[in-house]
């Protein structure tokens, strides 16, 4: 079985305030570390919390584990502000089962 | 929509007979399934959407106050501050089956009750003890938010992967058998029409010779 743990990944900014509440934080710069670090942490981890910006870099790996039960990958807004990448996934979801926007449609 | 390609035996009719009723009844309980699983992920999904929202706005909130006290106090103290942090997230994690998917549940088991300030307060300002208090708030929504998402995502890829299964056996299958069905039986039909007249043919053929 998996170990209970949580994980953050994002830019520095971002991430640091997690540390200060017993969350294990990975500070990551540029696509390519944060590709490889969203990868190594898929095995040990089981909720990671990613920034958006690291959600699009690294969005290859985060798919492949979208149809798994773990891990988790969770994008949340950074330090800069929120794309609403989110609100996008359900989104997409929606869409997906539903073959329409039925959600957002109606109460937008 | 083009037959199979069998044999028009009675034997090949009666294997195809049973194979339709299975494949009538499997479409009756995936359609079923489906409506369900709908059902389901609507609940999810506005509960999602909600999720979503208000943890978006309390992050940035914290987030913001976070960045107000690293711009207070210097780097060097922010970082000494929190460099060792006294609680450890724990969660206890395992599976939910919703509609047969394997869903994540987890559930907080360490973290709670200890102190959460692992600094002293005379370092650092206030600003990042309300960022890390109301961080510390948000986390079981956080969680939950994670929990809730993952739901939705393996939902919606069961959802359409169900769809498939139910407009193949639907549009592709069913009427496939039905028309190999209606096929044997006219064939089985005609070979006994064919079989009637010969016998006939050959009655009256010996009539006509007794005579």
């Amino acid at each position: 079985m998996r170990e209970g743990t949580v994980a953050v990944v994002g830019d520095k900014d971002s991430v640091l305030a997690f540390k200060a509440i017993g969350v294990d934080v990975f500070p990551v710069e540029g696509e390519i570390q944060a590709r490889e670090t969203v990868h190594t942490l898929a095995r040990k981890y089981s909720v990671i919390f990613v920034t958006e910006k690291v959600a699009i870099q690294a969005e290859t790996y985060i798919k492949r584990y979208k149809s798994r039960a773990y891990p988790v990958i969770v994008p949340i807004p950074s330090a800069e502000g929120n794309m609403h990448l989110g609100l996008k996934g359900i989104n997409a979801n929606v869409e997906k089962a539903i073959g329409a926007d039925v959600l957002f449609g109606k109460e937008d | 929509m083009a037959k199979l390609n069998v044999n028009p035996t009675r034997m090949e009719l009666r294997r195809l007979k049973t194979r339709l009723k299975t494949a009538t009844r499997g479409h009756k309980l995936l359609k079923d399934k489906s409506d369900e699983m709908i059902r389901r992920f609507m609940l999810y999904i506005r509960e999602n959407k909600r999720l979503r929202e208000e943890v978006e706005d309390e992050l940035s909130a914290s987030l913001k106050t976070f960045m107000l006290a690293r711009a207070v106090s210097s780097d060097a103290v922010i970082e000494e501050a929190i460099a060792l942090p006294s609680t450890k997230v724990q969660l206890e994690v395992s599976s939910q089956n919703i509609m047969s998917v394997d869903v994540p549940v987890f559930e907080i088991t360490k973290g709670d009750g200890q102190e959460l300030y692992p600094y002293s307060f005379a370092a650092v300002t206030a600003e990042l003890d309300s960022s890390v208090a109301s961080l510390s708030a948000l986390l079981p929504k956080l969680l939950k938010l994670a929990e809730v998402e993952k739901t939705c995502n393996m939902l919606a890829d069961e959802i359409e992967r169900n769809r498939r299964r139910v407009n193949a056996l639907e549009y592709v299958m069913i009427p496939q058998l039905e028309e190999t069905i209606k096929y044997i039986t006219m064939k089985l039909d005609e070979n006994e029409r064919g079989a009637t007249t010969r016998l006939m043919k050959v009655k009256s053929m010996l009539q006509s010779e007794e005579n």
